[in-house]
């Protein structure tokens, strides 16, 4: 007799202005099962784990729980349904007790408080799971692991039957890990449903019992942890077919244009995140970054480029020493960027398309008459860029907000060209998009590199890699593990360089 | 089954703009009517008293001028700042500070030289003053991320009590049978008013401020700089712009003009340096801000109508309508604008449940 899942999710459609974060995704999860939801950032999981939590509604497709179909269009009706989730940043109010958190705010809390009883409440969810906590201590005087304990015994609390639990091993220590896993396991023996969204492939091996890879926004894969390894994980998250279709190159790669030795990134938490960096990059190439996101790739490109200074090495532009240069000083050098975060960082979300076509050069000469800026100038300029790189718009003095992701991309990667870039940086210039605007994206990089620039792309996805890059070098935890010919290379290699494998071949950098 | 919902504007539309605080206001006023009933009073007899008092006459207006000023000016101080999304609460110790510094020129000046001199070395002394206590958190921010709303409330305390201590104190008039006001200030010392009215040069000055303002957030280098600061430190950051310098700038400017304000108060107004020199200005300046988001042209507008509801309250207070009541009146007037606000971002439909 087949067992009836807990939670069912068919045909789950969700899109969002330019994107398609889940495209007909069916998603299973039955009693006792720890579920792993794995995919790269905007791959679609937190999407649709938001609409299980009843955060988001979907486009179309229907959800049972327990066999019934059920509407999730509040995050009250979810966990009515028996559906919790646990976000990154936890919702405990710090001031209050661990007990007060708990009981406080739950459906069948009593409307009269006592203080007593709901520590005996708190207790007594606690220690049917084996969680130890004191029910009195203040949230603010806990750790992150604890904190994040408490969270888990406000579900139980609640009633969950499913826990949905958003990267929980990124706040966490080592040993804090090891405990959570414990605590899981303990759930899942008395019946309880974990749903992981995680890109961490060690502790989905360790904890899963099934998986399910989904990436842009499809399900790509899905097994029960027995018939998986990690190098079958990796492959199913980057890269679904292979196309080893290279793009034909008119020139030979020029000169050395940037030289990074031995370059040591902080992060924002005060850890080492570039650990250990060098690399050449030449005038005509495009090298792609490969890795597992977080792993010190953010924090490169951004000492790179000044925004972010390091702590120790070298970065040296046409055999000068740059390190100490400022942003600005960088771009008159002719060191471009598009970083990840497009609007946000590349794009200010509410200004308009003409404010933000001068966002990186609004000092330059040309656009003012004596003190003031003369608008008729910077609007030929930004009519310039739309014309030339097919923005769609409806108003130039509209704010950017209103573009589509592709059209946001193409404004923001146009500027910084014609901005004549001889090093040009980019950081998951494809995320998101579909794939008539990605075409586009990479044809344009392609075009400035047959121009001599020097490009450094960050890439995850590598289908793309090998379409479009010249050498490929993969971090891992802050190191460049290896530096790869892209056609003297295969996926498998990449693929466990990604997840810390050391290099053996001879051109380990 | 029809249910109403919310569905954010594509754009924004113009007539929504016009539309929306006309109708909140007219609605303020019908619920106000349903209150005033309520308390027994005649809604006619006090709404025609109200407009009497505020706008019937040429006096009314000038009174109505009078009040609106230093909302204009205060309300320009707090709006650059927080166009940079620095939320400066002090411009009430700002316009203490500003006023105290205006009269110790006047006061020590206005006697011997002319309004050509003095005038001009007030205005600059009110704005040193204010800009040093807007300047003090804008460090303290800079620098070590001190939490700048907590510092420019507190330093309106500090303000409002070195006022104190000379109007009580070294500055009092020997001849005020112990009121806490310094001498009347010479002639010279004092802003030329309109006619035989109170209002005086400063609403030019506000007009002035308001219109640099605008200009130079729209069309300088600097003000391009304050609006992308303003929407996204990253993306600044990115751009390469300075984010310390420019938020200890912003709050030294924002804090100048608040300045300003109490020095157009004592010179055109008071005529001298008194205790509670300004009766919750700066507060009030920063709900005018908000109301005009943070438009320099709009902020004129709203500061007059929040003087018309200040002048139009004492007007029906004459009635025997008591105070507490007009302050629900200009309650509800602010409820039903802010409340209607969410009329212009988004516009109403009516979605039929959807059939799955």
């Amino acid at each position: 007799m087949k067992r009836t899942p807990v939670i069912e999710m068919k045909g789950i459609s969700k899109r969002f202005p330019g994107v398609i974060a889940n495209d007909k995704i069916s998603f299973r999860v039955y009693p006792g099962e720890i579920h792993a939801l794995l995919g790269e950032n905007g791959a679609g999981k937190s999407t649709l784990m938001s609409i299980l939590a009843g955060l988001y509604r979907p486009d179309n497709g229907i959800i049972k729980v327990q066999g019934r179909a059920v509407k999730l269009d509040s995050p009250r009706k979810a966990l009515e349904a028996g559906i919790g989730m646990i976000y990154q940043h936890f919702r405990l109010v710090d001031n209050f007790t661990v007990a007060e958190n708990i009981v406080l705010g739950a459906p069948k809390s009593p409307s009269k408080i006592n203080r007593e009883q709901m520590e005996t409440e708190t207790r007594r969810v606690s220690q049917s799971y084996g969680l130890t906590i004191n029910p009195g201590a203040r949230v603010h005087q806990l750790s992150l692991g604890e904190q994040q304990r408490v969270e888990i015994i406000k579900m139980l609390y609640r009633g969950c039957e499913v826990l949905i639990m958003d990267e929980p091993t990124t706040v966490l220590t080592p040993g804090e890990v090891k405990e959570l896993f414990e605590i899981l396991r303990a759930m899942s023996r008395q019946g309880k449903s974990i749903v992981l969204i995680t890109h961490k492939l060690n502790e989905v091996m360790e904890i899963a019992d099934y998986v399910t890879v989904l990436r842009r926004g499809r399900v790509v894969g899905e097994d029960r942890i027995e018939n998986l390894d990690e190098g079958r994980l990796t492959r199913m998250m980057v890269a679904r077919e292979v196309a080893y279709s290279q793009v034909k190159r008119d020139k030979s790669v020029g000169q050395v244009v940037l030289s990074v030795d031995r370059l040591k990134v902080q992060g924002d938490l005060g850890y080492l995140a570039v650990k250990q960096a060098s690399f050449d990059l030449r005038q005509g190439e495009i090298m792609a970054i490969a890795g597992v996101a977080g792993n010190g790739q953010k924090e490169l490109v951004e000492a790179l480029v000044g925004i972010r200074s390091s702590v120790s090495g070298t970065v040296e532009y046409q055999g000068e020493e740059i390190n100490h240069l400022n942003v600005r000083e960088r771009i008159s050098l002719g060191i471009n960027m598009v970083p990840e975060d497009r609007i946000g960082t590349g794009l200010v979300p509410n200004l308009s398309i003409i404010d933000n076509s001068i966002l990186r050069n609004y000092y330059k000469e040309e656009f003012f008459t004596g003190f003031f800026l003369n608008y008729k100038k910077v609007r030929r300029y930004t009519e310039g860029i739309v014309d030339k790189y097919n923005v769609y718009f409806s108003d130039l003095k509209h704010p950017v907000n209103y573009l589509s992701g592709g059209n946001l991309q193409k404004l923001l990667l146009g500027r910084e060209i014609e901005q004549k870039p001889r090093v040009l940086l980019a950081s998951y210039p494809v995320r998101g998009l579909d794939v008539a605007a990605a075409e586009d994206i990479y044809g344009l990089l392609l075009k400035e590199r047959d121009k001599g620039t020097a490009i450094l792309l960050v890439l995850e996805d590598l289908e793309d890699i090998f379409r479009i890059a010249d050498r490929v070098a993969v971090m891992y935890q802050g190191s460049i593990s290896g530096i790869l010919e892209v056609n003297k290379t295969s996926i498998d290699e990449i693929g466990s360089l990604m997840v810390g494998a050391q290099l053996t071949g001879v051109e380990n950098g | 089954m029809a249910k109403i919902k919310l569905i954010r504007r594509e754009k924004e539309s113009p007539l929504a703009r016009v539309l929306v605080p006309v109708t909140s206001v007219l609605m303020a006023f019908a619920v106000g009517w349903i209150i005033l009933a309520l308390a027994g009073h005649n809604p006619v007899l006090v709404y025609q008293k109200l407009y009497n008092g505020a706008l019937g006459s040429s006096y009314a207006v000038s009174e109505t001028m009078v009040k609106a000023i230093p909302l204009m000016v205060a309300g320009l101080a707090v709006s650059l700042a927080f166009k940079m999304k620095l939320w400066n609460i002090g411009a009430e110790g700002q316009i203490y500070m500003g006023a105290l510094a205006a009269s110790w020129i006047a006061l020590n000046l206005g006697q011997s030289s002319g309004p050509w001199l003095v005038i001009p070395l007030m205005m600059i002394a009110a704005f040193a003053a204010g800009a040093c206590w807007g300047l003090v958190p804008g460090v303290l921010k800079a620098y070590w991320q001190v939490n700048e709303t907590i510092i420019t409330l507190m330093l309106n305390y500090v303000a409002i009590s070195w006022v104190d201590y000379l109007v009580f104190g070294p500055w009092k008039d020997p001849n005020s049978m112990g009121f806490p006001l310094t001498p009347i200030f010479a002639p010279a010392a004092q802003l030329p008013t309109w006619g035989d009215s109170r209002v005086h040069l400063g609403l030019i000055l506000a007009m002035v401020i308001a219109i640099i303002f605008y200009l130079s957030i729209q069309y300088t280098r600097w003000g391009y700089e304050v609006r992308v600061m303003g929407e996204s430190s990253a993306a600044a950051r990115y751009a390469g712009m300075n984010v310390t310098k420019n938020i200890m700038l912003v709050m030294l400017i924002s804090g100048g003009i608040a300045g300003i304000a109490g020095m157009i108060e004592v010179s055109g107004i008071t005529h001298r340096l008194q205790q509670g020199i300004s009766p919750g200005y700066g507060y009030t300046a920063i709900i005018v801000a908000w109301l005009a988001r943070l438009n320099p042209l709009a902020i004129i507008m709203v500061a007059f109508l929040f003087g018309a509801l200040l002048v139009g309250g004492f007007a029906v207070q004459i009635v025997g309508v008591s105070f507490s009541i007009t302050q629900v009146l200009q309650g509800t007037v602010l409820f039903f604008l802010l409340a209607g606000e969410i009329f212009i971002n988004y516009k109403v439909v009516l979605a039929h449940k959807e059939v799955l």
